[in-house]
């Protein structure tokens, strides 16, 4: 049996007085597309960030890739691809020198890294768009762009926080099938969304409200366990009762 | 060794350079200082507006104001005809001071006397009023030196005091003020530019994604301030230039030397400037704690006001800014030409500092969001 990408054990972070991740139990097998799905604040996006090393938690284990997030969050780094909910690369560089920057922090050997660009590029492609200013794209492209940033350096566990946000349903669908594209080849994905159409997508949600998992499994399942026909059903009886 | 510096260093200089107005600012902002001070600033008054009370209108009265006129600190703008209309002037603004000659002056100069010139001052301006003071006292005095010499028949002087300023023979505030503004001008500009360096990309967003990567804190820090050094080895070199072809302030000791310690500096201050920058949550913070920096080192490391004259505890305060050594250290090549022999303590403590507050930013510095 081999051990899970992403696994957590009574993951707990408090801000203060408010608890915004409780105690959360999560496994993640590699190369699956995990879907975290739930209203705004019920901790999707903090869960992400400290699977990722960029905040402690409060108490309980967690691990990605085979290391612990609190002890070996550098080892994390080098294995993991992020895309933030709000775009994080440089509106003042080209495509190609924000490409460049994260290819050479991610020590994409100095060789290899032309090739590696270019096979992002091409994947993704961005041949077109290199010398523009990313603060002129457009949000699909600036989206495709981030993904490439996360992908240079052939992350094992990639986290996807609301990766579509401000993105037209074309380029969505096309993002997707990118996204399936790299789950097939072994990538494990772990994203948090809005949209029922991508949580659909998925091969198994989470369903979180108020800082713990309310349900876990696949699409069709979360959807019976909570009492909905559909799973947009589901996520709205989650929300009226998290409302109340 | 640090592999990932390139890369971050690549980045900051294309930035730096596409930002224009702030380019342009780090450039301007040398040039325009040095002008202000060089041209504006004059720590010698000369040409203090001066109204004269003649009471005794004879040859004696008017040979001691032109004696007061010929020190060149004086100059008459109007003569008045009595004492209340001299106050008026100096009330108005007309006139700072006013020199008033008795109407017994040339009789108790004729009897051997002591005749008595009465100077007032507007001392509400403490600079041009004391060298007033002094030129007056100058005045009276030569005066009795020839009087007395005449009389006791003896024309050579018993002592005389030969004094030579060395390394500012003029005495020009121009050679005291601009070396010292090399030093203010980089802490100032440089302070301020890496304040905002690592704030900048939390505010827009871009830090969060930087830190998800294996990018180490030192590799971080040392790419964002590296570009600056080019930025503060250019603005030193046009103060030095304008400075030596404009106000003609020397180059007397060795320039390569100079540019071997001012890079300590350089580096010292951009170091603080991002320790600044691990302290703030926002721009508008930095700005707020740079600005707060600016003061104490224009008035307490020696750029304008001798420390000696400090109280004790200034003096402390001056002490722990570097720019107090490195004002030693420009002055002491650019004016005395002294070398490493002289200079060691000033290197050591600016190395101390450099190291010092790189340290502290990277402790500061973490690589979470909160």
């Amino acid at each position: 049996m081999t051990q899970p990408a992403v696994e957590t054990r009574q993951l707990t972070r408090r801000f203060g007085e408010l608890v915004a991740v409780k105690a959360l139990d999560l496994a993640v097998p590699q190369g699956e597309v995990f879907g975290l799905l739930g209203p705004n604040g019920s901790g999707k996006t903090t869960t992400i960030r400290m699977l990722c090393g960029l905040l402690e938690p409060t108490s309980g284990t967690a691990t990605v890739a085979g290391f612990d997030v609190a002890r070996e969050p550098d080892r994390i780094k080098e294995r993991i691809g992020y895309m933030s909910q709000k775009f994080g690369l440089y509106d003042d560089l080209t495509v190609a020198e924000n490409l460049d920057f994260y290819a050479g922090i991610y020590g994409v050997g100095n060789g290899a890294r032309h090739g590696r660009v270019n096979e992002v590029i091409g994947f993704l492609g961005l041949g077109g768009r290199l010398e523009q200013l990313v603060g002129t794209l457009s949000g699909g492209w600036k989206q495709r762009l981030a993904l490439g940033s996360a992908l240079l350096h052939k992350p094992a566990v990639l986290f996807l926080d609301e990766p579509t946000a401000g993105v037209d349903p074309a380029a969505r669908r096309g993002f997707w099938r990118t996204i399936k594209t790299l789950a097939e080849a072994g990538t494990t994905v772990l994203v948090t969304t809005h949209y029922m159409d991508e949580a659909e997508r998925c091969d198994r949600l989470g369903l979180m409200s108020r800082g713990h998992l309310i349900a876990v499994g696949t699409p069709a399942e979360v959807a019976a366990h909570v009492g909905g026909a559909t799973l947009e059903d589901a996520f709205i009886i989650l929300q009226e009762r998290d409302e109340r | 060794m640090m592999p990932r510096f390139w890369p971050m260093f690549r980045k900051e200089f294309i930035q730096m350079r596409r930002d224009r107005l702030t380019l342009g600012i780090m450039i301007g902002i040398p040039v325009l200082q040095l002008l202000l001070f060089g041209f504006a600033i004059q720590t010698d008054v000369k040409n203090i507006p001066t109204v004269v009370v003649d009471e005794s209108r004879t040859p004696a009265s008017r040979d001691i104001v032109a004696a007061f006129q010929n020190t060149g600190n004086f100059r008459i703008v109007a003569y008045v005809n009595s004492r209340a209309e001299l106050n008026r002037a100096i009330e108005a603004s007309e006139a700072q001071a006013g020199i008033i000659v008795p109407e017994d002056y040339p009789r108790n100069l004729a009897r051997g006397l002591t005749a008595t010139v009465q100077v007032v001052v507007d001392a509400s301006d403490p600079l041009s009023s004391q060298s007033a003071l002094a030129a007056a006292a100058g005045v009276a005095q030569s005066r009795n030196l020839a009087i007395l010499s005449a009389a006791a028949r003896r024309p050579a002087l018993p002592v005389e005091t030969r004094v030579r300023p060395r390394y500012n023979p003029g005495l020009r505030s121009a050679v005291f003020i601009v070396p010292g503004l090399v030093g203010v001008i980089l802490t100032i500009t440089l302070i301020l530019v890496t304040a905002m360096a690592i704030v900048r990309e939390r505010e827009r967003g871009t830090l969060e994604q930087l830190i998800v990567t294996p990018i180490q804190k030192t590799e971080l820090m040392l790419g964002k301030i590296a570009p600056y050094v080019g930025v503060g080895l250019v603005q030193m070199s046009l103060v030095l230039i304008i400075g030596r072809f404009v106000f003609d302030v020397p180059l007397t000791g060795n320039v390569l030397l100079l540019y071997c310690l001012s890079l300590i500096f350089i580096v010292a201050s951009l170091s603080l400037g991002l320790f600044v920058s691990t302290l703030v949550k926002t721009q508008q913070q930095a700005m707020q704690v740079s600005f707060f920096f600016v003061l104490p080192n224009i008035l307490l490391s020696g750029f304008m006001f001798p420390r000696a004259a400090m109280p004790e505890v200034f003096q402390w305060i001056g002490a722990a800014l570097p720019l107090t050594h490195f004002l030693k250290v420009l002055r002491g090549i650019l004016l005395r030409g002294v070398g490493m022999e002289a200079l060691w303590p000033e290197t050591l403590i600016l190395l101390g500092f450099a190291v010092g507050l790189i340290g502290l930013a990277v402790r500061r510095f973490h690589k979470t969001l909160d």
